[in-house]
């Protein structure tokens, strides 16, 4: 295995742990820093868009849409302003790839936003930033005010008549507000719960009603990249459908945790966990692993995945053959999501773990929606008497139908990321279940570690 | 609010069958039409959209089209191929478009109710027994339609605060509220004032005032009929009868020219509460607060129970008898009402034919809310002019009834509920005269009146009125009268009878009306009581065109020569 694992390719982290770069605009330009900007505005706005197009870009922020074709649903006809979100609100557990960019390389993110503010007509473009990043967003605005100095960012962007001022916007604390439309909200000064759709689709009636695009800090960073190679050259990079690079983060009881940028589908989950991690601790085995951010569904190390992928070929894998790229762990049943992923080994105690998801899940959920709000705060209460000695055969069964009744039936996707966790916990490990009731002893560990 | 663009009729498949709905209305109403209920909560027909309840779940397909040409993709039998959407939409937010299809009776939409109940329930209080919403709560009357029967929940239960004062009208029980942001709605877009939201989040959120604000308006009361449950409560209401015992009748308010349409709720001949009856061109599903606490004169100590004659209690047939006996062979004077309902006013007209008085009729004003309280604060102005009691618009004083008084050409004066006191009448000039009262409650005039008559409050009889947009309404009576007592029309009959030596008034409402609709000129004409009980009745308002109403633009009224915003 080790000997075809490749190495990584690093674009969007180029810079982010060289000794003799840090993150203030000299270093950027000295690295070439804003010449895509200028690239850009020698285009017409419109081409910028069709080379986006062209590299097939996926959305990094976890659905993995495509960019450019989320660019292409913008209302333009109805003469309202149009604005540019950077959804900067990192906050799924397991994940850390953003703000290893906006620390460590913020002008990326600053040219990105602009070349894709031109390429929109933004008239106005925001960072959204989570709360709990404030050094980040000191970063940012001290990056931003040197962009503007250099006349790559606000009033008449590089003599261009173009304008689009960035400001960065510290969130409101909580996860929801990286959904989109509940990031729209919170911006707007409200409770961020999350919008209905229809008729709020933010790219026609987004942002104080007018056109917005919402896009992840990853993708923003690959726009850069995309200008500066052309989006055919980019979209050489990884394989059809799944191009360009990714950030994994990967976190839990692996030897060398952290964040790796690989070429999509160049490896799988196995050779990341193994080589490029380095491993499992000593004498330990593999037991799951989430592949996507905490809300993507957990995959158990002995499970075999098959079937048909889209292209028409056939597999047949175990949990270390899933290729790491947007649609591997889709077929296998979960989702690469946010990147982030969690590898659990033989000493989790799955019910346990289970149980720290749903209490983040009950304690996120807005409260907008029924079944969310209540469904979550349930499991997160059933999941936590199991784990305290009250567990019950047919606890099991009625975490499914709760998980069931909250799927598909939310206003946004927070209905599916507290639903999907439970679903796959409960189904592929029945039997941890069943043994919490049968086997457990009817009072907590109280030397057992605390439950969030 | 989704309201539709047109009333283009479009063919939709409701369950299966091809039924023809409004283009563009949303699926609830759409199902509502044809008597498929789609239980909701959240969703309001006269508040914006929120989508939070999930309650209206519903399966929906559209017919699917070719990409590239747009021409219908059609199924083998060449039927056009529906494109079912994955998941289950909202109800309420999900619009008509023709060749729609939806279920509102499936296997997936019957568990979504069921599962939405159930996360209903796991953390409400259950204390039905004790709860002011029982038998009129949406949560029990959808736990027992859609609900599961039993609980599969084993937890403690939220627990939040049980009484919580939002304004000196409403309080609310946390823990009974299920977060459908309907009051919140209510505030921001009827109301006008934006004092309510949530606080904290999840499970525990929580409704409140913001900090330094109640909530005090005088539309706060709607919040309590349009909550779904037991959450908001009418603190006047709260723990004094439970609904099932109640009977309604349908009135109108009589606070101002607004009309609201109201149900008034008795028990055992005592009025318990009002409530806003809908009319969508009228008052929606709103009235004021002010509006409500009208029942309580209809117990006020002023209340006039008997009739009297020189201070002393005779029968009421021998107050109409020394009611005459004042009034015959003088020069008379008739302070009209604009309370009065059409019928009483018509009756008036025909004593003042009867005998040739002079008719006074003063209106009443403040101020105009733009809302539901208009600044004619009598309901039947319009009535009057319809009756013809008056052909200009009536001013707040009473001055030339002074001067006629002072002047002798008014000998003796009838006062229909008016208290002249504040009307530019001089006390001495209208004890210099015998004074006949025909009112409801005492006030300065009925105290220097020869003979007092009682009259009825809109709750104990039944009438019509006119309101500032020239709808013609009926007020049932809801409780009956104090014992002795008759409806004020009869009374006026019995009196012009006494007058005509060859006539007989009538006094029933049927025969009023038959006189009243049988007038060659009038805007009544044709109308029967009947007519109006079924439904308000827009009247010709052209006649009255070029007086200067002082109402201004509200919700369901625009004054003469304005153009909708």
């Amino acid at each position: 295995m080790s000997v075809s694992t490749p190495k990584e390719r690093r674009i969007i982290l180029k810079h982010a742990d060289d000794p003799n770069y840090s993150n203030r605009i000299g270093c950027y330009l000295r690295e070439g820093g804003y010449e895509n900007l200028k690239k850009a505005f020698s285009m017409q706005p419109g081409e910028v868009g069709e080379e986006v197009l062209k590299s097939g870009v996926r959305g990094r922020g976890g659905a993995g849409f495509p960019a450019g074709m989320k660019w292409k649903f913008l209302d333009r006809k109805s003469g309202k302003p149009i604005y540019l979100i950077c959804n900067a609100d990192e906050s799924e557990p397991g994940t850390f790839k953003d703000r290893q960019i906006m620390y460590k390389d913020p002008h990326q993110l600053i040219e990105g936003m602009m070349i894709t503010a031109f390429a929109i007509g933004a008239k106005q473009a925001f960072i959204y930033i989570r709360a709990e990043f404030h050094e980040g967003a000191r970063i940012l605005e001290r990056a931003i005010s040197e962009a503007k100095k250099a006349g790559f960012c606000g009033n008449n962007i590089l003599d261009s008549e173009y304008s689009c001022d960035l400001v960065v916007h510290r969130g409101a604390g909580a996860y929801i507000c990286g959904e989109e439309t509940g990031l729209i909200e919170s911006l707007e000064g409200k409770r961020p719960n999350p919008r209905i759709k229809p008729p709020y689709f933010p790219a026609v009636l987004g942002l104080y009603q007018c056109p917005t695009i919402v896009n992840n800090v990853e993708t923003l960073c690959n726009v850069r990249h995309i200008i500066g190679m052309g989006g055919e050259e980019f979209s050489k990079i990884g394989k059809p459908n799944n191009t360009g690079t990714r950030i994994w983060c990967v976190s839990g009881q692996v030897m060398k945790p952290g964040y790796y940028e690989f070429e999509c589908g160049s490896l799988t989950l196995g050779q990341l966990i193994f080589d490029v991690c380095g491993g499992l601790r000593p004498g330990r085995s593999l037991k799951a692993v989430i592949p996507g951010g905490s809300s993507a569904k957990v995959l158990r190390a002995d499970e075999r995945f098959s079937g048909t992928l889209k292209d028409g070929t056939e597999f047949d894998w175990g949990l270390e053959d899933i290729p790491l790229d947007f649609d591997g762990p889709m077929a296998a049943g979960s989702m690469s999501g946010s990147g982030g992923i969690i590898v659990m080994d033989d000493t989790v105690d799955i019910v346990e773990a289970m149980a720290n998801v749903n209490a983040f899940y009950a304690h996120e959920s807005c409260g907008q929606c029924t079944p969310c709000r209540e469904g979550s705060l349930w499991m997160r209460k059933i999941s936590q008497r199991m784990c305290s000695g009250g567990a019950r055969e047919e606890d099991a069964d009625l975490l499914l139908s709760v998980a069931k009744q909250i799927e598909g039936r939310t206003i946004c996707a927070f209905g599916e990321a507290a639903a999907w966790p439970t679903q796959s916990f409960v189904t592929k490990f029945k039997e941890d279940f069943i043994r919490k009731a049968t086997d457990s002893p009817k009072e907590r560990d109280p030397k057992s570690l605390q439950l969030i | 609010m989704i309201a539709p663009d047109n009333k283009e009729m479009v063919n939709i498949t409701l369950n299966g069958i091809e039924v023809e709905v409004p283009n563009g209305i949303n699926a609830v109403e759409a199902a509502a039409l044809h008597g498929k209920e789609v239980p909701h909560y959240c969703y309001h027909p006269k508040l914006s959209v929120a989508g939070n309840c999930r309650m209206c779940l519903v399966e929906m397909g559209t017919p699917m089209r070719d990409r590239a040409s747009g021409e219908p993709i059609l199924d083998e039998d060449g039927t056009p191929k529906i494109g079912w959407v994955p998941k289950p939409v909202i109800g309420c937010a999900t619009n008509i478009t023709p060749g729609m299809h939806l279920k509102t009776e499936s296997d997936l939409v019957n568990e979504c109710r069921e599962g939405i109940m159930e996360f209903l329930l796991v953390n409400h209080p259950l204390d039905c027994p004790i709860c002011d919403q029982a038998g009129e709560c949406r949560l029990q009357e959808f736990a027992t339609d859609y609900g599961r029967g039993y609980s599969r929940y084993v937890e403690r239960k939220n627990v939040k605060p049980k009484r919580t004062r939002l304004g000196p009208r409403v309080t609310l029980d946390d823990e009974r509220c299920i977060l459908c942001s309907r009051c919140i709605r209510f505030s921001q877009e009827v109301a006008k004032d934006d004092v309510l939201g949530f606080v904290d989040r999840g499970s525990f959120s929580t409704l409140t005032c913001f900090p330094g604000k109640e909530l005090a308006n005088n539309y706060s009361l709607n919040t309590v009929d349009i909550c779904p449950v037991g959450a908001l409560t009418s603190t006047d209401f709260r723990f004094k009868m439970r609904v099932w015992f109640l009977k309604e009748s349908k009135s109108v308010c009589t606070e101002s020219s607004a009309g609201c349409n109201t149900l008034v709720s008795s028990r055992e001949g005592t009025i318990q509460r009002i409530t806003p009856r809908r009319n969508d061109q009228v008052n929606d599903t709103w009235m004021t607060d002010s509006g409500r606490e009208l029942y309580k004169l209809v117990k006020a100590k002023s209340r006039i129970r008997r009739p009297s004659f020189q201070g002393s209690d005779l029968p009421l047939d021998d107050a109409i008898s020394q009611a005459f006996e004042a009034l015959k062979n003088k020069k008379i004077g008739v302070v009209a009402s604009c309370h009065s309902s059409l019928e009483e006013q018509f009756l008036i007209k025909r004593l003042v034919e009867e005998t040739g008085a002079k008719v006074f009729i003063r209106g009443h004003f403040g101020e105009d809310d733009g809302i539901l309280l208009s600044a004619d604060r009598t309901p039947n102005l319009r009535g009057a002019l319809v009756a013809g009691l008056t052909n200009h618009y009536p001013s707040d004083h009473l001055n030339d009834l002074n001067e006629s008084l002072a002047d002798g050409h008014v000998e003796a004066l009838l006062v229909i509920g008016e208290d002249l006191k504040d009307s530019g009448v001089n006390e001495d000039n209208l004890r210099k005269v015998p004074l006949v009262f025909l009112g409801t409650h005492q006030n300065s005039t009925s105290d220097c009146a020869e003979v007092v008559l009682p009259g009825l409050t809109v709750f104990e009889k039944s009438g019509s009125l006119i309101n500032r947009s020239f709808f013609l309404q009926s007020f049932e009576q809801a409780i009956p009268c104090p014992a002795g007592l008759m409806t004020d029309f009869k009374i006026l009959a019995r009196l012009i009878d006494l007058f005509s030596e060859d006539s007989i008034a009538p006094s029933e409402l049927d025969q009023i009306w038959e006189a009243l609709s049988s007038s060659e000129n009038s805007v009544l004409k044709g109308i029967t009581f009947l007519k109006i009980k079924k439904g308000a009745i827009q009247l010709d308002e052209s006649k009255w065109e070029h007086l200067s109403f002082v109402e201004k633009e509200a919700l369901h009224y625009l004054p003469t020569g304005v153009i909708a915003s």
